[in-house]
């Protein structure tokens, strides 16, 4: 009986409440989330997996029950948008550092007028 | 060149949030569009001893409206279902959510009963079934019992005239 607390508790912390969006499951108080709590607990007291439940809320509820959503064509940017922000930002760093590293290999080579201006002032 | 990249990652940045900030977040879009309505026997509200079921509305396009005596959003609505019921344009189901005879009938007689029937739903099992999370909802349901659209929120004037009779309308010629 206590492990099924747990495993309610556990799965409830992952779904979004709906009525009160900023709060799971588990954290909300409202009917609506109570009564769904009730039913996750049962239906795992039924024999049915973690996915099974999850499976049964997304039919009615959509991907937004979810607090971690599957990886589709709505939510590629959610998912992919850190990765593409740190290659850009990846992407820009090399980019300056190789201008600057060539910047400075080039400021070593005196050009002939330099050279000359050079061996003037130490005369 | 940096100053061209900077306008661009400026008006990416201010797209991004217009649609974004734009978007209901209230709004979940539902996943039972296009699906078949979830099945239900329930006893109906003027008569426990009868049972009503999605079934029973094969072959006929029909609205179905989730509400509830406790639901103050559901008397700010309640005009415009009377006048979509009396309009005659489509059966109007009444699904009433976790309330208690003795509370839903004085409401009904209060501000008057627009639905060919009311189900019974006190432990709002079906109303979960129906993806309802915040009474009251309207929903749109075709002749072969699939959804065809859902509002959620109290109906206003404009749903009801711009979306909900025009779809039923074009349901009812066939397409």
């Amino acid at each position: 009986m206590q492990d099924l607390d747990k495993r309610t508790q556990a799965l409830s912390a992952e779904l979004r409440c709906l009525v009160c969006q900023n709060q799971s499951l588990a954290d909300s108080n409202a009917p609506l989330a109570v009564d769904l709590r009730n039913q996750v607990r049962e239906q795992l007291a039924a024999g049915k997996s973690e996915s099974e439940v999850k499976a049964w809320l997304v039919e009615r509820y959509g991907d937004f029950v979810l607090y971690r959503p599957p990886f589709n064509a709505g939510t590629a940017l959610l998912w992919g948008g850190p990765f593409v922000l740190l290659g850009a930002g990846a992407w820009v760093l090399a980019r300056r550092v190789r201008r600057r590293r060539e910047e400075q290999a080039r400021g070593l080579e005196l050009s002939e007028a330099d050279r000359q201006r050079a061996a003037k002032l130490l005369e | 060149m940096r100053l061209a990249w900077t306008i661009m990652g400026f008006c990416a940045l201010v797209i991004l949030l217009a649609v974004g900030l734009r978007l209901n977040p209230r709004e979940v879009p539902s996943p039972l569009i296009g699906k078949p309505a979830p099945p239900f026997e329930l006893p109906l509200l003027l008569a426990p001893d009868k049972t009503f079921s999605q079934k029973d509305m094969l072959g006929k396009v029909w609205i179905m409206n989730v509400w509830a005596s406790w639901c103050p959003p559901c008397l700010v609505e309640h005009p415009i279902v009377t006048r979509l019921a009396r309009s005659g344009v489509a059966p109007v189901v009444g699904l009433n959510y976790k309330d208690a005879r003795e509370d839903a009938l004085p409401w009904l007689k209060r501000n008057g009963d627009p639905y060919q029937l009311s189900v019974f739903d006190a432990a709002g099992r079906i109303a979960i079934d129906y993806g309802v999370y915040g009474v009251p909802e309207t929903y749109v349901i075709d002749r072969k019992g699939v959804i065809r659209y859902k509002h959620i929120g109290p109906l206003t004037p404009e749903v009801a005239e711009k979306k909900l009779v025009p779809l039923v309308k074009a349901l009812d010629a066939g397409s």
